[in-house]
C-alpha cells in the first residue's frame, strides 16, 4: 500500500469525491491560489478550476450559510475552516441551519454538506488558535461528528462524510497533517458510526479519537511492558457513538480509560462514560477514569501547552489506577 | 375611499390581477382568523408574527416568479408561503401543530416550509437565512440554470453581520438572487432611527456592495411586480443580485404578544386608511375590471376556503410521540441517549 501523510490522504479523498460527483465542491478560506492554508487542497485549483475551488472573503459566518443554501439545493458542498476555532463565528448557521434544517422542515429538506479544517493544540498558537470543539457539535442532534486519527481513516473517512446525506463536522488535526501511513489507493471507505480497535487487549479499554490515538498506543506499550494488556479504541466518529464496540471492549476487560484533547468538564469522555456506566455497570471493577485537556484555556508558552496534554504517564497513572496497581 | 396608487398603467392582465387581489385577501383571512384561534382555545402556540398590511409586498413579487425559482424568507413568513401557493390548510395545520401541516407539525409558524413550491423556509434567527439565499443562488449559477432566488427580510436584519457578509459574496460572485427588505420601519419595537446610523437602506445593502439597489412603495402591488421582474430578468441574464427596499407597514404588534406601544396610533390609522387591499380593489374598479359583487363573491370563498383550512386541520392527528425522532437525519437516527 502507498506510504502518503495524513493531508495528502484528505486530498486524496476530497480529489476522489470531485472526480466521481460534479455537485461535490470545497470553498473556503485560501483552498484555491493559496493551495490550503495547511494545503490540504494542495493543487485542487489547478486540477479542477475556479469553479469547483473557491476562495472566499473571511467571513465564516458567511460562507458557511452559502455552503448550506448550496447543499439545500442539492449540491455537495465542502467547506473548510483553516481552523475549527474560527467556526466559532459561524455556530449559528451549523446549529440553526444545517443541524436543524431536516427537522424543522419536517423532513422535506437535506443538508448534505461537510465542515472541515483543522483544530487542537498544534504549538504556540494560544487560546483563540487552538480549541477543541467537538463536545460543542457532538451534543447536536442532527448533526455527526467525525476526528480520523491515521492517514487511512483520514481518507476513507471523509469519503464517507462527502457521500453522507446530513451535515458533518469534520474535525482533523493540525499536528497530523505530517503524518505518514499506508493508505489503500481508489476507493477506501471507512463507514460512519465505526470505532476502531487499533490495539487489541484483555486487561483495560483505553477508549480515545484523533491525535490522543498516538499518544495512548504509546502508553499500551509501555503497559505492555509493565505486565498490563490494553485494549485500544480509536472512536472514529465521536457521534453517533459506536457503543456496541466500545461495551463489548468493557464487558471483556472490566476496566475502561478515555483520553480526550477537549476540556474535561461536559467533554466527550463525559457523555462516553455516562453511556458505558449505564449499561454495563455491574460490568466495572473500577470507575472510568478521564484523561484529558487540563481545564484552563490554551497558553501559549510551550511546557504549560504540553501540561494541558494527556500524556503518556497521564495516562498510565489512570491506567494503575483502575487497575489498582 | 383609498387612494388609487400611481402607476399608470397595469402590468397584469385582468386574470392575473384578479389571483393577486384574492391571494391578498385569503392571506389576510387567514391570519384574522388564526389570531382568533390563537387567543380563544389556546389552539396556536409560540411566537406568532403576523404579516397583515405587508401582502402586497409578497404577492407582486412572487406573482412573478417561473415556478422553478425558490423563495426564502424570515419568521413573518405566512403571507409568502400562501402567496407562493401553499394551501391554507398545510398552513393551517402547522399553526395547529398537526402532522398534515407543511412542516410536519415541527416548524410552527415561523417555520413554513414546502418543497414542491420552492419555499425555503421561513427562518427565526434574524438576517441568518441571507447566506442560504445566497447559497441557493450559487448552486443555480455553478448548475448554469437562469432560476433565481428570492430573500426576503426585515429592514432589521440590516444591522446583522451575516447579512453583509452574504451581500458581498453575492455580489463579488455575481450570484441570481434579488434581495428584498420589507421596510415596515420597525425590528420588533425598535424603530429604525433608534438602531440604524444610516437610514438609506440602499446605501448600506446595495451602494456598499457595487449592487444595484431601488426603493418602491412595496405596499404598490404592480411596482413590486413590476421592480421584481426586472430584477428576475437581470439575474437571469446572469447580472447578479439586485436589492429592492420594500417599503410597508404592518399592522399588527411584532408577534401576538405585542400591544405596539412604540408607535401612535395615529401613525397606525393613517396606514390603515390606506390599506394595499382595499386600495387594489379601487384600481381594479377603475380599471372597469372588478364590480362589488366580483369582491363579494371572492371574500365568500376565501371565507369558505379559510374555514375549510381551520376544519381539516382541527381534524388533523397531530404526530405521534414516536415522530420525535423522525427527519432528524437522512440516515438512520441513533439517539445518543
Amino acid at each position: 500500500m502507498p506510504l502518503i501523510s495524513y493531508r495528502e490522504a484528505l486530498n486524496q479523498a476530497m480529489t476522489e469525491e470531485m472526480e466521481r460527483d460534479d455537485r461535490v465542491f470545497i470553498m473556503g478560506e485560501e483552498v484555491a491560489q493559496y493551495d490550503g492554508a495547511y494545503k490540504v487542497s494542495q493543487g485542487m485549483l489547478k486540477k479542477f478550476g475556479a469553479r469547483r475551488v473557491i476562495d472566499t472573503p473571511i467571513s465564516e459566518e458567511g460562507f458557511t450559510g452559502i455552503g448550506i443554501g448550496a447543499a439545500m439545493a442539492g449540491l455537495r458542498p465542502v467547506i473548510e475552516f483553516m481552523t475549527f476555532s474560527f467556526s466559532l463565528v459561524a455556530i449559528d448557521q451549523i446549529v440553526n441551519n444545517a443541524a436543524n434544517m431536516r427537522y424543522m422542515s419536517g423532513g422535506q429538506f437535506a443538508v448534505p454538506i461537510v465542515f472541515r479544517g483543522s483544530s487542537g493544540m498544534a504549538g504556540c498558537l494560544a487560546a483563540t488558535h487552538s480549541h477543541r470543539l467537538e463536545a460543542w457539535y457532538a451534543h447536536i442532534p442532527g448533526l455527526t461528528v467525525m476526528m480520523p486519527a491515521t492517514p487511512a481513516d483520514a481518507k476513507g473517512m471523509l469519503k464517507s462524510a462527502i457521500r453522507s446525506d446530513d451535515p458533518v463536522i469534520f474535525m482533523e488535526h493540525e499536528v497530523l497533517y505530517p503524518e505518514r501511513g499506508e493508505v489503500p489507493a481508489g476507493e477506501h471507505l471507512v463507514p460512519i458510526g465505526k470505532a476502531d480497535i487499533k490495539r487489541p487487549g484483555s486487561d483495560v479499554t483505553l477508549i480515545t479519537y484523533s491525535r490522543s490515538l498516538k499518544t495512548t498506543l504509546a502508553a499500551a506499550t509501555q503497559l505492555a511492558d509493565e505486565g498490563i494488556s490494553a485494549e485500544v479504541i480509536d472512536l472514529r466518529t465521536i457521534r453517533p457513538l459506536d457503543l456496541d464496540t466500545l461495551l463489548h471492549s468493557v464487558i471483556k476487560t472490566h476496566r475502561a480509560v478515555i483520553i480526550e484533547e477537549d476540556w474535561p468538564y461536559c467533554g466527550v469522555g463525559a457523555g462516553i462514560a455516562d453511556r458505558i456506566t449505564q449499561r454495563v455497570f455491574d460490568e466495572l471493577d473500577a470507575p472510568i477514569r478521564r484523561v484529558a485537556a487540563k481545564d484552563a484555556p490554551i497558553p501559549y508558552n510551550r511546557a504549560l501547552e504540553d501540561s494541558m496534554l494527556p500524556s503518556v504517564p497521564r495516562i498510565v497513572a489512570a491506567v494503575h489506577d483502575v487497575a489498582y496497581r | 375611499m383609498a387612494q388609487a396608487q400611481t402607476e399608470a398603467k397595469p402590468v397584469v392582465n385582468r386574470t392575473q390581477a384578479l389571483v393577486w387581489l384574492r391571494q391578498m385577501m385569503l392571506i389576510r383571512r387567514f391570519e384574522e382568523r388564526a389570531e382568533m384561534l390563537y387567543q380563544k382555545g389556546n389552539k396556536i402556540g409560540g411566537f406568532f408574527h403576523q404579516y397583515s398590511g405587508q401582502e402586497p409586498v409578497a404577492v407582486g413579487s412572487i406573482g412573478v416568479l417561473r415556478e422553478d425559482d425558490y423563495i426564502i424568507t424570515a419568521y413573518r413568513d405566512h403571507g409568502h408561503a400562501l402567496a407562493r401557493g401553499m394551501s391554507a390548510r398545510a398552513g393551517m395545520s402547522e399553526l395547529l401543530g398537526k402532522v398534515t401541516g407543511c412542516s410536519r407539525g415541527k416548524g410552527g409558524s415561523m417555520h413554513f416550509f414546502d418543497v414542491e413550491k420552492g419555499f425555503l423556509g421561513g427562518h427565526a434567527i434574524v438576517g441568518s437565512h441571507v447566506p442560504l439565499a445566497t447559497g441557493v443562488a450559487f448552486a443555480l449559477k455553478y448548475r448554469g440554470e437562469d432560476r433565481v432566488c428570492v430573500c426576503f427580510f426585515g429592514e432589521g436584519a440590516i444591522n446583522q453581520g451575516s447579512v453583509h457578509e452574504a451581500l458581498n459574496m453575492a455580489a463579488l460572485w455575481k450570484l441570481p438572487v434579488i434581495y428584498i427588505v420589507e421596510n415596515n420601519l420597525y425590528a420588533m419595537g425598535t424603530s429604525l432611527e433608534r438602531s440604524t446610523a444610516v437610514l438609506d437602506l440602499r446605501l448600506r445593502g446595495a451602494t456598499a456592495y457595487g449592487i444595484p439597489g431601488i426603493t418602491i412603495n412595496g405596499n404598490d402591488i404592480e411596482l413590486m411586480a413590476k421592480t421584481t421582474r426586472e430584477a428576475a430578468n437581470r439575474a437571469r441574464g446572469g447580472e447578479g443580485p439586485t436589492f429592492i427596499e420594500a417599503q410597508t407597514y404592518r399592522y399588527k404588534g411584532h408577534s401576538i404578544s405585542d400591544p405596539g406601544k412604540y408607535r401612535l396610533r395615529e401613525e397606525l390609522d393613517r396606514a390603515m386608511k390606506n390599506d394595499p387591499i382595499m386600495v387594489y380593489q379601487n384600481v381594479l374598479k377603475q380599471r372597469g375590471w372588478i364590480d362589488d359583487e366580483t369582491t363579494d363573491k371572492m371574500r365568500d370563498e376565501i371565507k369558505t376556503e379559510v374555514e375549510e383550512a381551520i376544519a381539516f386541520a382541527e381534524h388533523s392527528e397531530p404526530p405521534s410521540l414516536d415522530q420525535l425522532y423522525e427527519d432528524i437525519t437522512v440516515a438512520p437516527f441513533i439517539p445518543q441517549e
